[in-house]
């Protein structure tokens, strides 16, 4: 494959930086700052496993994986997990975050993500307010557009 | 055509924004290239071989007078690169053996999957190019990634006289659907739907991952057939049926557990292994099931979310009706008129007779027609337009076909609206743009991908061989006796020409940094004419780019001397070709080979 950029301007990278949360509906935190747990509570979970086969009971959190960011298996079991299944508790993206799917994340049912080592959160905050809906329904209660209640 | 809402616009604008916002951090060195390359993609921009390529996203084919304006604009501001690239560009192509059309610029190329695509557009400017094409809603969307692409269908929707029911509608819901769906933006592999509501499949709906078929009931009920796993590339496969009916309102959430049920088992560890078509052969029956069950987990668990309301398809089904046309009367005798002077006409000018024949198809109104204007041409490569036949063929959009037409999978634009008694005005302008041979669906009608003139992916050169069959099937009466013949160019496996459907079907291929072609014969799009969807067969070891024309002229030879014709009806070169087998064929092709020639692979 030909198709490779480089990046050719690297000044100016900022230093990470605190995120103002305000107005997005997810909760982005550092690498530092998650966590593992040694608990029943919380259950990591790769990205190949069928989530419906899981037993959710007492579970708070659930960790799921994007190994590389272009492997989407987690938005599946995200929606699986919220939508299908009801689980109320936490969902925390994990692996190589990055700010450009936050949005989609935060859709398919996701409320936590870690963003992947030294990748600059300030970016992040106007992703959330760049659209002013979508097309689809997504799993935490939005509604399609055409939907007769919307 | 669909009239965007102002949720519809500004969602483009935002994205538009959202596309200047990655650029920008790219270039602040915010993100890496690895990180960028998907976003970009998924708007289009995918890096050449000797500058970026933008891919704009023609929506199941339909476009309007002014969308056209603006791609013409775009191919005569922006797509030039400074002359010191074009000049390395070229001495690099200068050292590929045998005789070639120079590299050109500041065009638009339609192309297989209904889209148009611009080569020489500097990364730089690709912000100022989206917001430009969001002024007339267009962008670029999905037409790259490993995402569902852009929605393809019959270029003739709405208006064929062998319609069921018109795909356009479902088309742009599903268009609606698949527009960043949150949870299908990283599929395992790229995604394509093509949908056909007529008796024919013009839309070659078995050759995609998903295929849909219109059908109704006995009581008038629509729905789809569904078809899942067809694809080209490496591995051909013709797509099986998974659902014989599934109701219209449904679509949605059906595609949502196709999709989901791929996006979970899909494999990821072997890109040529990645696309649904290989999930479908390796879990058979297994994945049938699994997505049946997930669709049924979608209607009764989640509530069906994506079940079309009825208000939701009259309001989008309400800009499908057909325009206002100020016919000067809408009688059936005006049309049988209209029609007799049209016969009038043609049988003073037999050129304008030929060009009915082939460039023109019936409609489902009686007084209107629907008209190819040929892209395919000595002097340019197939499906490419300057900046100046873009902004003509805009005109004539304009005045002749209500404003609209249609990029076709075979790399021409359809006119879908024109009046009877303006057939012979617009042949007249077409003819002096260049846009009126009579080849539609003739030899010289090829497919072909930009190949190794521009594609990064490419093994081999497609433009100089179609250049070079182009100018040696010139005469109109040579090609009329030919009769129908798919021909189809791919410079590489990805098939984006299309080789494995073409009757007659070139591969190319790379050995030791030559260029080296594939001939495949008996491919089918799934077509009337064509036969039931099948991949070509390979005749032999591969020509060199010098053999390829003379091996063509063998094998039409050959044709000519086996058909039989019935009642002044010569059997079609595929018939041919199915009645006595590859066997004649082979041995006129392998006769073809230069013995001067090292030994082909």
């Amino acid at each position: 494959m030909g198709d490779d950029l480089q990046t050719t301007n690297t000044r100016n990278r900022p230093q990470g930086g605190l995120l103002q949360q305000k107005q997005t509906t997810m909760n982005i935190i550092s690498a530092q700052e998650h966590q593992t747990v040694k608990s029943t509570a919380v259950i990591s979970l790769a990205n190949d496993a069928d989530p419906r086969t899981l037993d959710l009971n007492g579970v708070t959190r659930i960790d799921l994986q994007f190994p590389k960011f272009t492997d989407g298996r987690a938005y599946s079991q995200a929606f699986l997990l919220r939508r299908r299944l009801g689980f109320a508790g936490e969902l925390r993206a994990t692996g190589d975050v990055l700010i450009d799917q936050l949005v989609q994340m935060q859709r398919t049912g996701f409320d936590v993500a870690v963003l992947r080592e030294g990748v600059d959160a300030s970016a992040a905050q106007r992703q959330f307010e760049r659209f002013a809906g979508f097309y689809q329904g997504s799993a935490v209660g939005t509604q399609p557009p055409f939907a007769p209640s919307a | 055509m669909y009239q965007y809402t102002e949720f519809d616009k500004q969602f483009v604008r935002a994205r538009a924004a959202q596309h200047r916002d990655q650029l920008e951090r790219f270039e602040a060195g915010q993100l890496t290239g690895d990180q960028f390359k998907p976003l970009r993609l998924q708007n289009g921009w995918y890096v050449q071989r000797y500058a970026p390529m933008l891919r704009v996203a023609v929506p199941y084919g339909e476009i309007s007078a002014p969308q056209l304006k603006v791609l013409a604009q775009i191919a005569r501001d922006y797509d030039t690169p400074d002359a010191a690239l074009l000049a390395e560009a070229q001495a690099t192509q200068d050292k590929i053996a045998g005789l070639a059309p120079k590299l050109t610029t500041n065009y638009g190329h339609f192309t297989t999957r209904q889209n148009v695509q611009f080569n020489w557009i500097p990364l730089s400017k690709s912000a100022d190019v989206m917001d430009l094409l969001a002024t007339v809603n267009l962008h670029g969307i999905q037409t790259s990634g490993n995402c569902i692409r852009n929605t393809t269908t019959d270029e003739l929707a709405g208006v064929a006289v062998d319609e069921v029911v018109d795909p356009r509608p479902y088309a742009e819901l599903i268009r609606q659907w698949s527009t960043l769906h949150p949870e299908f933006a990283f599929l395992p592999r790229k995604f394509k739907i093509a949908i056909t509501g007529a008796a024919e499949d013009r839309a070659a709906i078995g050759w995609h991952d998903v295929g849909l078929q219109m059908v109704k009931s006995p009581a008038g009920e629509v729905g789809f057939k569904v078809l899942v796993g067809g694809g080209m590339g490496r591995t051909p496969v013709v797509g099986t049926q998974i659902r014989e009916s599934l109701p219209w309102n449904q679509i949605m959430n059906y595609l949502e557990a196709v999709i989901r049920v791929y996006n979970r088992w899909g494999r990821r560890d072997n890109l040529y292994k990645a696309r649904i078509k290989i999930l479908v052969k390796a879990e058979g029956q297994r994945y049938f099931d699994e997505v049946e069950a997930e669709y049924q987990d979608i209607l009764v668990k989640d509530g069906g979310l994506h079940t079309i309301p009825q208000a939701e398809f009259d309001r989008v089904a309400a800009c499908f009706a057909a325009p206002a046309l100020n016919l000067p009367s809408s009688t059936a005798e005006w049309a049988a008129k209209a029609e007799a002077n049209v016969s009038i006409e043609a049988a003073k000018t037999p050129a304008f007779a030929r060009w009915i024949a082939q460039n023109v198809k019936p409609h489902q109104n009686p007084a209107l027609r629907a008209v190819s204007l040929s892209f395919k041409r000595v002097g340019q490569a197939p499906g490419d337009a300057t900046a100046d036949q873009l902004d003509a063929a805009a005109a004539l959009v304009a005045h002749y076909s209500a404003g609209e037409a249609r990029v076709t999978h075979t790399q021409n634009l359809v006119l879908p609206w024109v009046r009877l008694d303006q057939l012979h005005a617009l042949w007249l302008e077409a003819k002096a743009l260049g846009l009126a041979q009579p080849n539609i669906g003739l030899l010289t009608d090829m497919i072909a991908c930009p190949g190794g003139d521009y594609c990064a992916l490419a093994n081999a050169r497609s433009l100089p061989l179609a250049a070079a069959i182009t100018e040696r099937y010139q005469d109109l009466d040579e090609l009329d006796d030919l009769g129908h013949i798919d021909f189809h160019i791919s410079g590489c496996i990805n098939s984006c020409g299309h080789h494995h459907s073409g009757h007659i079907g070139i591969l190319g291929v790379d050995k030791d940094g030559k260029e080296w072609y594939q001939v495949t014969l008996g491919g089918s799009d799934g077509k009337d004419l064509s036969g039931p969807t099948a991949p070509g067969k390979v005749v032999g070891p591969s020509f060199s780019s010098f053999e390829v024309p003379d091996v063509i002229e063998a094998i039409l030879d050959t044709y000519k001397a086996l058909r039989i014709s019935q009642s002044h009806k010569a059997e079609a070169f595929i018939d041919t070709l199915r009645r006595v087998g590859q066997d004649p064929f082979k041995a006129a092709a392998n006769a073809a080979r230069q013995p001067v020639e090292e030994a082909a692979i």
